[in-house]
């Protein structure tokens, strides 16, 4: 046996020999923080700290002055605030859950059956992964009008509910659980469903988590719903009103500043608390508990 | 009596129903038009008339903004960020790999957080970052320390936005593809490392040559062809930093850019076909060089 005692994967408690990593990891991690930190700053300064000169990463006297502003604004056919994100919130939610359940669905048949086809559909899955979605805009427009979803709520959710990449990460994940597992299931009476449920949405959580996280991303910071399929005020989401603000035409305002910096930190949170609850999924480690 | 456990089994197809129906509505149909499109005059107004083969012969014969600026900056852009932002994901996933648990969270939290940051909220800080006047974080940094003189024009100028670009998408791109191999990487059996000390690996490297990366094949895989599709389509970069599309002497456009050129601005909608078609016959050549480094072999 050789003296090499090799590499601590996930170790349990602090030891000298991370420090090496550490050196590394810290600093970079700072670095990549700053922007961060400076969109936290940012949203909390007065309208002259916005503007100072030289200008300023921390915030002096901190405000809530801009989430007041922005919260009370109503858009110019006095629609509230508080109505985008509402709309926000519950699309997010729905497309969030049923993009899960399908892309699993489909990548544990498309991974543990076998039927004609099987090939094929995945070879064009991950083709269709590659297509820019800036090529596609007018054909899925024309489409999208001929289905009469126009105005409708359902269609900032039905376009964004195959994912691609949700379906190929899931099948790569499902293809890691070695076929005697689902034998062994089957032979103690296990029905194709019940398989499904108990063994192989617990074996891929960190994949499920990953693309959450991803689809939660897409939809909450999708704008192309509201600009191009829905005139109603009413029916579009935060993501677009927050993208009225940074556009160049009310972005130069003075105004529109603090409202901007504002809306970006409301942007950034829910990202950040989605991916602080599902984290530990990605992170886990569960996967050979039930293979071993 | 012994249950047939066939009886019990679904049709793979009740699976896949949802996922069928809704991929091909939203993404075939549309796919396959923008195909058709390519190969017709299309304005956006009128019916589209055929025209065979006659956008690409335009797009490579005398389209000249093409072949000079938007090819060499795409490729340029792509070959670094895509390798770069590839390996120092697996890097960076491997060392966060070996610190405990809670430091690992934070720490992962802190890396992954830029990709969250995606599109208006991050054009908001680095373009205030980068911005040319002297209110300008980085004009007013180097003209504090005495580097500049005068205030540089950071996103207006062909020589820097380039640059600049690459820097803030490989800040951003430690994304999906980080977090797979993240568990991927913490997903590896131990026994498997035991088995291949006693076989007789004897350092760090071989241990990563021969056992990290053959056994989260999957997740490398995944992550290499999120880097490709990531880089190519990554347009929105340019425009969003400079503010203008076409970027200032096209220093900065890519293909999405291009596109989005013809198709939104001229409408001219069957060339801005033809570019997509293009573009996704570049993005599946990479991937499948990505395909060959980590797919399984049937």
């Amino acid at each position: 046996m050789s003296a090499f005692q090799g590499t601590r994967m996930n170790p349990s408690k602090f030891h000298r020999s991370q420090l090496k990593f550490l050196a590394f990891l810290i600093p970079l991690a700072i670095f990549m923080a700053l922007p961060i930190v400076y969109i936290f700053f940012h949203a909390f300064k007065p309208i002259d700290e916005l503007f100072a000169y030289p200008p300023r990463f921390f915030v002096d006297n901190p405000t809530l002055q801009n989430f007041v502003d922005l919260f009370t604004k109503t858009n110019d056919t006095g629609v509230p605030m508080s109505r985008f994100l509402f709309n926000s919130v519950v699309v997010t939610l729905i497309v969030v859950v049923l993009t899960v359940i399908i892309s699993t669905m489909a990548g544990y048949a498309l991974s543990k059956k076998n039927f004609k086809m099987k090939k094929a559909i995945f070879e064009i899955n991950t083709l269709a992964l590659m297509f820019v979605p800036a090529a596609v805009m007018i054909p899925r427009y024309l489409l999208i009008d001929e289905l009469g979803l126009i105005n409708t709520f359902l269609v900032h959710i039905l376009p964004l509910l195959a994912m691609p990449i949700g379906l190929f990460l899931v099948k790569q994940f499902i293809d890691q659980i070695p076929d005697e597992l689902l034998e062994a299931a089957r032979l103690d009476g296990a029905s194709d469903f019940q398989i499904f449920v108990r063994i192989i949405i617990p074996l891929v959580k960190p994949a499920i988590a990953t693309i959450a996280i991803l689809s939660f991303q897409l939809v909450w910071n999708s704008v192309e719903s509201s600009s191009l399929y829905v005139n109603d005020e009413g029916l579009k989401t935060f993501s677009f009103y927050m993208s009225t603000l940074t556009s160049t035409v009310e972005g130069n305002n003075v105004a529109g500043q603090g409202l901007a910096a504002a809306a970006s930190l409301i942007m950034f949170v829910p990202n950040l608390i989605i991916f602080i609850i599902l984290q530990s999924q990605v992170m886990n480690t569960m996967a050979h508990s039930g293979i071993k | 009596m012994k249950k047939k456990p066939n009886k019990r089994d679904y049709s793979p197809w009740m699976f896949l129903a949802p996922y069928i129906i809704f991929f091909t509505t939203f993404i075939i149909i549309p796919v396959a038009a923008a195909i058709l499109l390519s190969f017709t005059y299309f304005n956006a107004i009128e019916t589209p008339t055929f025209i065979g083969l006659s956008n690409y012969v335009g797009l490579i014969t005398q389209d000249e903004v093409f072949m000079q600026k938007i090819l060499p900056n795409t490729l340029t852009f792509a070959l670094i960020v895509g390798p770069g932002g590839y390996i120092l994901s697996f890097i960076l996933a491997w060392a966060l790999a070996q610190v405990p648990k809670r430091m690992r969270t934070v720490l992962a939290l802190i890396i992954y957080s830029p990709s969250m940051t995606a599109g208006v909220a991050m054009a908001v800080v680095w373009t205030i970052i980068f911005s040319g006047d002297e209110t300008g974080y980085l004009n007013s940094l180097l003209l504090t320390m005495g580097v500049l003189l005068e205030p540089i024009q950071w996103l207006q100028s062909p020589e820097y936005l380039m640059k600049i670009m690459i820097f803030v998408t490989l800040w951003g791109s430690m994304g999906v593809g980080f977090l797979a191999m993240l568990s991927g990487v913490l997903n590896i059996n131990t026994e498997i490392y035991e088995a291949g000390y006693i076989d007789g690996i004897n350092n760090r490297f071989q241990e990563i040559i021969y056992i990290t990366i053959p056994s989260m094949k999957p997740q490398m895989l995944f992550g290499a062809v999120m880097a490709v599709v990531g880089t190519f389509q990554a347009g929105a970069i340019g425009v969003a930093l400079s503010g203008a599309n076409p970027t200032p002497q096209y220093a900065g456009q890519l293909m999405v850019n291009h596109l989005e050129d013809y198709g939104f601005i001229r409408y001219e909608m069957g060339y801005a076909a033809a570019i997509s078609v293009v573009l996704l016959i570049v993005v599946y050549l990479f991937s499948k060089v990505a395909w060959r480094l980590f797919g399984e072999k049937d």
